[in-house]
């Protein structure tokens, strides 16, 4: 019971502590501490609640026994990971994005097909590819390459879609100036509309991170070798092992940050032009 | 609108063809294997005549689709559980319910974090960040859990589409709280108006356009959260179940039935929320 009340006390504390601070002027500091001890907040609170309560284990495991868990089998970790995330969720990225954007560019050298194709590419965007995942199992076997072809088939329209606008979204003067430099079709290519695309591929870029992710590890419940974090989740749920699956969870999650991370920092450079940016 | 129909039908005709192609070859390799075991020579004619008409083949031919779609649809009972409709239905329920709880939560965290400074900049990281977790991925972990608690049935399926639904509406709403000028809202002020009449009269009009585009988002991500939902239940009803009994049975027609049935169900949804708005947008004077 005192364990509840300490979890009000934080929560209340907190909730104090972030009022005070984010009253004051915004700066870096405040910036990240607000976030922070929002993020504090809730393990501690989870902590406190799961012990206090005593909820079971099979239920909610405790932060503590989570990390317990992860630090005790970090190696089994590494395998899911390589196996899921590199193997499985990158290569489809790599090959589906960069699909995407040697498409886009060739669609893009004609009107009708670009009409015809936004349309039916912003559908299938909306579609859930998830669903194809078991057709995708079948056709390439248990192994990653199955995964991998799920997230080609998750990530290319989302990104598609946003190279083709992007690619239309240099003004006509702008091109009209390119023209009158005489320039050729793959000069104004790479040094107009390339760059001049780069926020919108940018944005098909993060959206597909998740995407990819997502996509590997659901493709892993309709059959995968006995590794990989989508199978691990499902095996160890079926024991009722729920701290591993919250270590898979966890290391989904700061691998999911990380990557979508890392885009958004490869963006900030390529777009520092952008408006968005400058401010 | 007009003037792309018929760069559209081209695509898409051109993406039947594409696929009439890919089931000739992929199913072709299971007809000449067969042949060959009997003993008999092939024409191109039987091969071609065998590969668009196989049980299980390898990628079905679109009009074998189309025939098991109209077989599992129109010629059964819709209570009989070969019944595309009646899988639908179940799908369709927890989409919208989920759908309807994640809009709810995802406008009051927008009018809080739009009205709370703290809100703003504690909520908004953490709402970024619940995005990069793959829900999806833990979903059958939500039911087994939820299952164990003693509730199981619509809701668990519901909360995994509300999580996925809300972030949409979110981001979306805050935006278009946000979207009256501050000279719009300085008159407000200079009449006199309240932080709550502001908002009735200001920001939520304003935000209708933003509101139907996130919802847009939102009700597709709603029915990959449902039919992921489905799939750990043991395959007992949904489209998501009808895709796992299919892949375990090696029933190939009846995962791209399964498949087009949320094809078709997504658009009917997406085109469902696109008719509200253009009417409301239209009603309200805000249409384009």
């Amino acid at each position: 019971m005192n364990l509840v009340i300490l979890a009000i006390v934080i929560w209340l504390a907190a909730w104090g502590a972030n009022i005070y601070l984010s009253s004051r002027k915004r700066t870096p500091v405040t910036q990240i501490a607000v976030p922070a001890l929002f993020g504090i907040t809730i393990i501690a609170m989870w902590e406190c609640l799961v012990r206090g309560l005593g909820v079971p284990g099979v239920i909610l495991p405790a932060p503590a026994a989570i990390s317990a868990r992860i630090s005790v089998s970090t190696d089994i970790l590494w395998t899911d990971f390589v196996q899921t995330v590199l193997k499985g969720a990158l290569s489809g990225y790599v090959i589906g994005c960069g699909s995407a954007i040697l498409v886009a560019v060739a669609v893009d050298r004609s009107r009708f097909l670009k009409r015809g194709l936004l349309p039916v590419g912003n559908f299938l965007a909306a579609l859930p590819i998830i669903g194809t995942a078991p057709i995708f199992v079948m056709w390439f076997g248990f192994g990653w390459q199955s995964k991998a072809s799920v997230v080609v088939a998750m990530v290319f329209f989302p990104m598609l879609v946003n190279m083709v606008q992007g690619l239309a979204s240099s003004e006509p003067m702008q091109r009209d100036i390119m023209k009158t430099y005489n320039a050729s079709y793959w000069q104004t290519l790479t040094k107009l509309r390339m760059p001049a695309a780069m926020p919108f591929a940018f944005n098909g870029l993060k959206i597909s991170t998740t995407l990819a992710l997502i996509g590997a590890i659901v493709a892993e419940f309709f059959g995968s070798p006995i590794q990989g974090m989508g199978f691990r989740i499902s095996t160890e749920v079926g024991r009722l092992a729920l701290d591993m699956v919250w270590a898979e969870i966890a290391v989904a999650a700061v691998t999911g940050t990380f990557f979508f991370g890392l885009v958004a920092l490869a963006e900030r450079g390529v777009t520092f032009w952008h408006p968005s940016r400058r401010g | 609108m007009r003037h792309s129909l018929i760069p559209v039908l081209v695509v898409v005709a051109a993406i039947l063809a594409v696929w009439y192609v890919c089931a000739f070859t992929l199913n072709s390799a299971w007809t000449k294997d067969q042949a060959a075991r009997a003993g008999v020579e092939t024409g191109f004619s039987e091969l071609l005549a065998d590969t668009m008409s196989q049980e299980r083949p390898r990628l079905p031919a679109p009009h074998q689709v189309a025939e098991e779609l109209w077989k599992t649809t129109i010629e059964k009972k819709i209570t009989s559980k070969r019944s595309l409709i009646y899988h639908g239905w179940v799908t369709l329920s927890s989409t919208v319910l989920g759908f309807f709880i994640g809009t709810a939560l995802g406008i009051l965290l927008a009018v809080g974090i739009v009205h709370n400074r703290a809100m703003d900049m504690g909520v908004m990281p953490w709402a970024i960040a619940s995005q990069t977790i793959p829900i999806l991925a833990i979903a059958p972990m939500i039911i087994v859990v939820l299952h164990s608690i003693g509730i199981s049935g619509l809701l668990p399926k519901a909360i995994i589409s509300a999580y996925l639904s809300f972030f949409p509406v979110v981001v979306g709403m805050v935006a278009g709280f946000r979207s009256p000028d501050p000279i719009q809202i300085d008159l407000l002020k200079t009449y006199n108006a309240s932080r709550n009449e502001i908002f009735w009269k200001l920001r939520m009009p304003a935000s209708m356009p933003y509101l139907f585009t996130s919802l847009k988002v939102g009700i597709a991500a709603s029915l990959v959260g449902a039919i992921v939902g489905e799939l750990p239940t043991g395959a007992v009803a949904g489209l998501g179940a009808r895709l796992l009994a299919g892949s375990y049975y090696g029933q190939t027609l009846q995962i791209w039935s399964a498949l087009m049935g949320t094809a078709i169900l997504a658009a009917l949804l997406v085109g469902a929320i696109g008719l509200a708005q253009s009417a409301t947008l239209n009603r309200m004077g805000m249409a384009r």
